[in-house]
């Protein structure tokens, strides 16, 4: 539900570090904590995109996995599904480690080859 | 034509937490605790409000009422004598079902920070969305209901986790529903373990009191999530 929101905001960051260039790829980090519906921001990423440099791009999904750490008995784990209670010692007082991502990764743009522009792009990448 | 790799590493949400920030500088400047209500549509958010604007003590209350469309809620509220501002999010495509912090930004100037203590604002009713916007509140409060199921934690997580402090609204039906409060206080530990909850209903005014309490301690003490 919240896909077209995050899929709007990820033509944005796209679009602010494109620098106008057409995009081709946008690799995106996603936590499984965010409750993103992968095939859902697919679906609202290429809508979003349309009238934007990230027309016709691919959107890369990586899905980062659940890990919490708790600060009683310092166990870390990865959490499949709720409770988030530690298994090792049923501490409540649990934080993620990871599974809270939610960041573009990457871009690639097409650009026109030039001396000029490769030697930028090495400075780039 | 080539294709060149730019390392960007950038939080998604970086545009809206700039701006969040911004609003949260002129909550602090004026003084202002500023409370985010959550929930989904019909738990009772703008009831619980009611319950409590023109109730507490020393404190003097503004609300900033979120909704797709129109002011009924506002409404509500205004008659109480309480200063409130409306923003409706339905000429923005793609925000529509959540308040943002910009959309909090551009009702800022429109609100009577320094005539207030306390600002309560009511998110637009979704399980979902609001809990990722930030619009530069010091605290989260969410509004469930015993009439959407007792798997609701389960299922929005996101939300659930969001909050500082869940009303379990419509006690007063418990009796004539399947609910199992015990199993719903469950499956909110198991997904947000400790945090605080108050049973109340916002109907008969069971419960009020330590809601009322809770804004009370909120709107005095300073910020401490600041």
């Amino acid at each position: 539900m919240h896909e077209l929101s995050i899929a709007s905001a990820i033509v944005a960051t796209a679009e602010r570090h494109a620098g106008g260039s057409p995009v081709a790829v946008v690799r995106v980090r996603v936590g499984r904590l965010r409750q993103v519906v992968p095939d859902s921001l697919q679906f609202c990423f290429g809508m979003v995109a349309r009238d934007s440099v990230c027309a016709g791009a691919r959107l890369e999904l990586e899905v980062v996995p659940a890990v919490l750490r708790c600060a009683a008995c310092e166990h870390e784990w990865e959490l499949e599904e709720p409770p988030f209670w530690c298994p090792e010692c049923a501490g409540s007082e649990v934080a993620a480690v990871r599974g809270e991502e939610l960041e573009v990764e990457s871009i690639e743009i097409e650009t026109v080859t030039s001396t000029a522009e490769e030697g930028l792009c090495i400075g780039r990448t | 034509m080539h294709r060149t790799h730019v390392k960007v590493l950038e939080d998604v949400l970086d545009a809206n937490g700039t701006i969040a920030r911004a609003n949260r500088a002129d909550f602090d400047r004026e003084g202002v605790t500023v409370i985010n209500l959550m929930g989904s549509p019909g738990a009772g958010k703008t009831t619980v409000l009611e319950r409590v604007v023109g109730d507490l003590p020393g404190v003097r209350v503004g609300v900033l009422e979120g909704d797709v469309r129109g002011s009924f809620d506002a409404e509500r509220i205004a008659s109480l004598h309480v200063p409130v501002t409306q923003i409706n999010t339905d000429p923005s495509f793609g925000g529509e079902c959540h308040l943002d912090a910009n959309m909090v930004r551009s009702a800022v100037p429109s609100l009577p920070l320094r005539e207030i203590d306390l600002l309560l604002i009511e998110n637009v009713g979704n399980l979902v969305c609001p809990a990722e916007f930030h619009v530069g509140e010091h605290e989260r409060v969410m509004v469930s209901s015993v009439t959407e199921g007792e798997d609701k934690p389960l299922k929005y997580p996101l939300m659930f986790r969001a909050c500082e402090l869940v009303l379990v609204n419509k006690v007063d039906l418990l009796a004539h529903l399947d609910f199992d409060l015990d199993k719903f206080l469950y499956h909110l530990d198991a997904v947000h373990p400790g945090v605080a909850h108050i049973e109340l209903s916002a109907k008969t005014g069971e419960g009020v009191e330590p809601w009322r309490d809770w804004l009370l301690g909120a709107a005095t003490h300073e910020h401490v999530h600041a």
